[in-house]
């Protein structure tokens, strides 16, 4: 056993073990962990987006190379403030709409191309598809469950009418495969879970106490 | 004599055919430059591509490793430039011949995204074509999803309960449709809060989301008539790390105890923290995201779940707006499109040979 002299792995520690206390209950080591963490993330916050966002890509550009241009960024931006003249405080809609805006219209191509065009190309029944499971003739088989359940889940999803007839059918089988999609993703995610909390107490054994190397 | 059988020793073909031209479909700033592999490309170890901007001076800009025939360079839009391509061997260059001028510049339409023009056309369409219906007043059926019948029952447990009501919309930012949705929510949530008189906490990430859903708490309030019953501390900023939020709203759920938990909107891994100490507290959950890999969690450890485009579905039904409306009936549509698609385009894959996945690249 080799515990460290280093203080801030004691700090790192020490956190992590309040952190996990609340698994117990609520205690104030908990409540001075979390008042810290929210703390510290925003001061950090604040200096990140001071010297990485603003001063890089607006003040030094106008301010200090002068190029007038970024005067258009720069008024968008204090059009935030005026949140707190309540008079004005209307303006505030104007950046809030132009981010939204230019965030939208940026993702859909990119939405579009990833979640509807290719995959409708993957579920198709064709020869390629079958031979991208790179299973022999059960690609075909892979193939056909794929398609049944992009339908259904399709089905499930559509709101203007009721799930009665056909349609409840195949909603039900559509939602069958979703929940089936949730446990691969659940059990997939709890893996990795257990991994973050294998590397804390990895850190609390090793870097701290020295039990393991 | 001594010269001449060295030179034939270590002579090397050059690449010929070199062709420069401006990158098709591209923004501007580039011009590719394609060869016919040297003779002797076995023993080639690179080709070097060299550039002038003058026909004379050529300075090398770029290199690759035997058997390949082409790469790009950057370019400034409107220059002319001249390309050499050499292939080099150990001890040995051969130039090609230089190509004729090219100048590269920016294209209006990138041709290998026509299937999405097309794509976001017919759905933009239908969807724009919808919301014209519902503006004009014609009723659009929306069928009734299971977890938004719970919000009243939520609320008025809390009321007769003497509990708040916790609102936490994620970590999404505003321009995330799943924020948008549960902003919608959130309004009618604190209608029912401002009606029956029920505390409601409502926590932010993200300092826009803050504002925006501050200003639809305040009139949902005025809304239902109880402008003086708005509290501006229900609704604040926590910070935008997401581990502190979660820390944060873990500690909420924790000492105020509310009747009710929504997590409505944007989430990431803070769900399942957020879900479990929820369900520790003995509180009612309603939770939705569009997060398909947080989902499973919240269908795990809360009692209603908005399952994807349930969230946007729930949205329009519960605030009738024409525009969100719309938008529901125009994506059934686009559903009902996708299927058509997929079956059609199957029958034609199997029984035909039509290249119908090129449609797709």
């Amino acid at each position: 056993m080799n515990i460290s002299t280093d203080p801030w792995v004691w700090i790192s520690a020490l956190c992590t073990i309040a952190i996990f206390s609340f698994l117990w209950r609520d205690n104030p080591f908990y409540k001075i962990a979390e008042h810290v963490f929210v703390g510290v993330a925003n001061g950090w916050a604040v200096t990140f987006y001071w010297h990485n966002v603003l001063m890089p890509t607006l003040f030094d550009p106008l301010f200090r190379q002068g190029q007038l241009l970024f005067i258009i960024p720069f008024i968008i931006g204090m059009l935030y403030l005026t949140r707190f003249i309540p008079r004005v405080s209307w303006l505030v809609r104007i950046p809030i709409g132009i981010s939204m805006g230019y965030y939208v219209g940026a993702s859909i191509p990119a939405v579009s191309q990833a979640l509807i065009i290719k995959q409708i190309q993957g579920t198709f029944l064709t020869p390629q598809n079958f031979q991208a499971w790179h299973a022999g003739n059960l690609g075909v088989v892979w193939s056909i469950i794929l398609f049944i359940g992009v339908i259904c889940t399709l089905s499930y999803f559509y709101f203007s009418r009721e799930h009665k007839g056909i349609l409840g059918t195949t909603s039900r089988i559509g939602i069958v495969f979703v929940m089936i999609g949730f446990g691969a993703a659940f059990g997939y995610t709890v893996m990795a879970r257990i991994s973050l909390l294998i590397g804390r107490i990895q850190y609390l054994l090793g870097p701290w106490l020295g039990i393991v190397d | 004599m001594i010269c001449t059988l060295l030179a034939g020793i270590f002579a090397l073909a050059p690449p010929t055919a070199v062709h420069a031209y401006d990158t098709p479909d591209d923004g501007g700033g580039a011009v590719k430059i394609e060869w016919q592999l040297s003779a002797d490309d076995m023993t080639v170890d690179k080709y070097e591509v060299y550039r002038s901007e003058n026909g004379v001076d050529y300075k090398k800009v770029g290199l690759i490793g035997r058997g390949r025939n082409q790469i790009e360079d950057e370019t400034e839009d409107g220059k002319d430039y001249y390309y050499k391509v050499a292939a080099v061997s150990d001890t040995v260059t051969a130039f090609s011949a230089p190509t004729a001028s090219v100048a590269s510049s920016a294209q209006w339409l990138n041709r290998r995204k026509i299937n999405i023009i097309i794509a976001v056309l017919v759905f933009g369409g239908l969807i724009l074509a919808f919301i014209q219906h519902a503006r004009r007043g014609r009723k659009l059926f929306v069928r009734k999803i299971a977890g938004l019948h719970a919000i009243d029952d939520a609320v008025g447990r809390a009321t007769e309960m003497g509990k708040p009501i916790l609102y936490c919309p994620g970590i999404g930012y505003i321009e995330d449709i799943a924020t948008i949705a549960s902003l919608n929510i959130l309004g009618e949530v604190a209608k029912k809060c401002g009606e029956y008189d029920t505390k409601l906490i409502n926590p932010h990430f993200d300092p826009i989301v803050y504002t925006v859903a501050r200003e639809i708490v305040k009139e949902s309030y005025t809304d239902v008539g109880r402008p003086d019953a708005f509290d501006p501390d229900s609704v604040y900023y926590v910070t935008d790390s997401q581990f502190a939020y979660a820390a944060a709203v873990d500690g909420i759920m924790i000492r105020e105890l509310p009747a009710t938990n929504f997590l409505v909107g944007w989430f990431r891994a803070e769900s399942l923290i957020l879900a479990e100490t929820g369900a520790s507290t003995g509180a009612i959950q309603i939770a939705g995201t569009d997060q398909v890999s947080q989902l499973p969690f919240f269908v795990t450890a809360c009692d209603y779940t908005l399952i994807g485009e349930e969230l946007y579905a729930a949205s329009a039904y519960i605030s009738r707006e024409p525009l969100l409306l719309g938008a529901i009936k125009g994506e059934d549509w686009g559903k009902v499109i996708i299927g058509v698609i997929l079956v059609v385009g199957s029958l034609i894959g199997l029984f035909t040979l039509f290249p119908v996945m090129q449609f797709f690249d």
